[in-house]
């Protein structure tokens, strides 16, 4: 595609001009609120505020490594016998995974606090039994909980998707040479599915450290998240720009972990960025 | 007002418990079917007009009027079939949104309804237009207690749609002290069962009652001393909320909350455990009225509309839907009304102390205290 020809140029006219409006012109906008005061003039203060945020940026990236790691410890298994599965099996399960997300975002965790009230369905059941009520929801295991559930499809799907295209023949060949099961996961399986696994963090962790509303239901006032601080600052309407600079050190680290991560996956983690 | 996730209590339904909403009336009998050509008939003469064909734009909080669901009237709807004029309708969940939005001159509406603090905003900076009074003869039905408010002092720009008071919510079980103070609300024995609003100036507001101050204080230092009022309470607390409260209160998951007196009916028909009760330092009042914003296109239509939303009928089905306290006098005396008489809507003055409405607040004061509340989250 050296010489992209006329008819490919009007193919992709759409998609740059989706990108530049949708992607690069709300980018250019975050950064300038982020430099300027209420007046429009340019300043360092809001990105100087940032240093009052440290706790709740350390507390949204800790809650979302816990969560990412999580998920990728329990999408793993789930991936690989989905794609060990017959066609039909698989379909259903594909399915399975894609249901709740009919439902909205907000919706599915909302009901997650009815799930976890003190006189919540688990708390009511375990009370049956004589054990409790427990202290689920305000907790962080709540929060990190509602980031499991609602982003738990965006790790197994890549990784699935990969799965399934590794060479059966691969597999018999390393069994053939002496591989036993095991040796056959680590040496041929997961090096293969790395891609699926790079994309999948990134999928997982990306929203999960700027999300907004989880923490603000399933939480209490000791779980407050940066996304949501965010989401305040915008709210008021006073502080925009301190909201945009927040919104632009956050991306920044989102930035700076995901290409961490990229140069630890080495190159076969390069073939799919978000 | 700020009733929105109310539709999502709907779904929840089918999770787990039973949520009886206050506005279902059941008592209605004149509404079963043939209301519309009921309530059509007897008006039909005041309200054939010329207008039929054009459009009306009204621009109000969610769940904010009677929308025919179960067995109610679907005001809208009578409205339509009345005068032929057809009506959009759109929600707003703060008087902030509906304010950016109209400020920004993307959208223009015939019909806002905001709330006093609000109104007193938009009137400065002129963004309303006067009523025409002449055309809106139910006007004689609001009570002369919502007449000439501060947001308004000589009745010009605003009609009176709904009122409402700021109490204290308590579960009984848990709560078995009497309870007359917000005081309760920094009680040691209760924590982790104290829920606060998840809002500035509404959690302010009780800090400030309890330090017996102005809510429209424009002195630093009294929002200094709240702010430091309400870090102490943080630990305490479950959680801050605004529509979640529903959900905590009904289902017994917290012992005390502050909300709105119309909104506590609603919870109490699903929990009989909880009990209500204005506190005696003192509490917020609010006046949410109907306005026309000086951009509007069909201000005759507006006019009839407001007339129309006055009609002892039309308001006694809002009044009964939204729960809240009504300003109209042929509402509230009305031999129909279910609420009639009820003490929590309609308190008399001695049972409730030192009521203060929310004013527009000078910027840098509203910038200060932003400050001081994002400390409080942090706290």
């Amino acid at each position: 595609m050296k010489h992209s020809s006329l008819g490919t140029k009007i193919l992709n006219a759409p998609y740059i001009l989706w990108s530049v409006l949708f992607i690069i012109v709300p980018l250019v906008i975050v950064v300038y609120f982020a430099f300027t005061d209420q007046n429009g003039a340019w300043t360092l203060a809001n990105i100087a505020e940032i240093k009052d945020y440290g706790e709740i940026l350390l507390r949204s990236i800790g809650y979302a490594v816990v969560a990412t790691l999580i998920t990728l410890v329990t999408s793993y298994p789930v991936a690989y016998f989905m794609s060990k599965a017959k066609a039909r099996t698989q379909a259903i399960m594909m399915m399975l995974i894609m249901l709740p997300m009919w439902m909205n975002l907000l919706i599915r965790t909302y009901s997650w606090t009815t799930i976890l009230e003190k006189n919540g369905i688990i708390n009511t059941l375990l009370g049956y039994l004589g054990i409790g009520p427990l202290p689920l929801i305000g907790t962080s295991g709540a929060v990190i909980l509602g980031m499991i559930y609602n982003y738990i499809p965006y790790m197994i799907l890549p990784i699935y998707t990969i799965m399934v295209k590794i060479d059966p023949a691969l597999l018999e060949a390393a069994s053939d040479l002496g591989s036993n099961g095991f040796d056959r996961l680590k040496r041929v399986i997961f090096p293969l599915s790395l891609p699926g696994v790079v994309s999948g963090i990134t999928m997982v962790f990306v929203p999960s450290v700027s999300t907004f509303y989880i923490a603000d239901k399933l939480g209490s006032t000791k779980t407050l998240m940066i996304g949501d601080m965010i989401q305040k600052k915008f709210d008021i309407n006073l502080y925009s720009n301190t909201g945009a600079a927040l919104s632009f050190v956050l991306m920044l680290i989102i930035l700076i972990s995901l290409a961490v991560m990229h140069k630890f996956a080495g190159e076969d983690g390069e073939a799919i960025i978000v | 007002m700020k009733k929105r996730l109310i539709s999502l209590f709907a779904l929840l339904i089918a999770v787990c418990c039973v949520f009886t909403a206050c506005g279902a009336p059941d008592v209605k009998s004149d509404t079963d079917g043939n209301s519309i050509s009921g309530i059509a008939a007897s008006l039909e003469s005041k309200y054939t007009t010329s207008l039929a064909g054009t459009t009306l734009n009204v621009f109000n909080w969610g769940e904010y009027i009677s929308d025919g669901s179960d067995d109610s009237m679907d005001v809208i709807a009578e409205f339509e079939e009345l005068t032929g004029i057809q009506v959009n309708y759109d929600n707003f969940e703060s008087n902030e949104t509906m304010y950016s939005k109209l400020q920004s001159g993307a959208v223009s509406y015939d019909i806002i309804i905001p709330s006093d603090y609000m109104i007193e905003r938009m009137i400065s900076e002129d963004l309303l237009q006067k009523l025409d009074f002449s055309k809106i003869p139910n006007y004689k039905f609001i009570d002369e207690k919502y007449k000439n408010l501060y947001f308004d002092e000589n009745n010009e720009y605003s009609v009176p749609y709904n009122v409402g008071m700021v109490g204290l919510i308590y579960n009984t079980t848990i709560v078995t002290e009497e309870v007359d103070s917000w005081e309760i609300m920094w009680d040691e024995k209760y924590a982790d069962q104290i829920l606060t609003f998840n809002n500035s100036r509404d959690a302010f507001a009780i800090a400030q009652f309890m330090l017996g101050q102005d809510l429209n204080s424009t002195n630093k230092e009294d929002w200094d001393k709240a702010a430091d009022l309400l870090k102490e309470q943080t630990p305490l607390l479950q959680a801050r909320v605004m529509d979640e409260v529903f959900n905590k209160m009904e289902g017994g998951n917290a012992a005390i909350a502050p909300y709105y007196a119309g909104d506590f009916l609603t919870m109490y028909d699903a929990n009989e455990d909880l009990a209500f009760v204005y506190p005696k330092e003192g509490t917020n009042i609010f006046v949410d009225s109907i306005c026309v914003p000086k951009n509007a296109q069909n201000y005759d239509a507006a006019m009839l509309f407001i007339n129309f939303l006055l009609e002892p009928e039309v308001g006694l089905a809002n009044a009964e839907y939204i729960c809240y306290a009504s300003p109209n006098t042929a509402v509230v005396n009305h031999e129909d009304y279910s609420l009639k008489g009820n003490e929590i809507l309609y308190p008399d003055d001695e049972a409730v102390a030192n009521t203060q409405y929310f004013h527009d607040i000078d910027p840098e004061i509203r910038s200060y205290y932003e400050k001081l509340w994002e400390e409080i989250l942090r706290s």
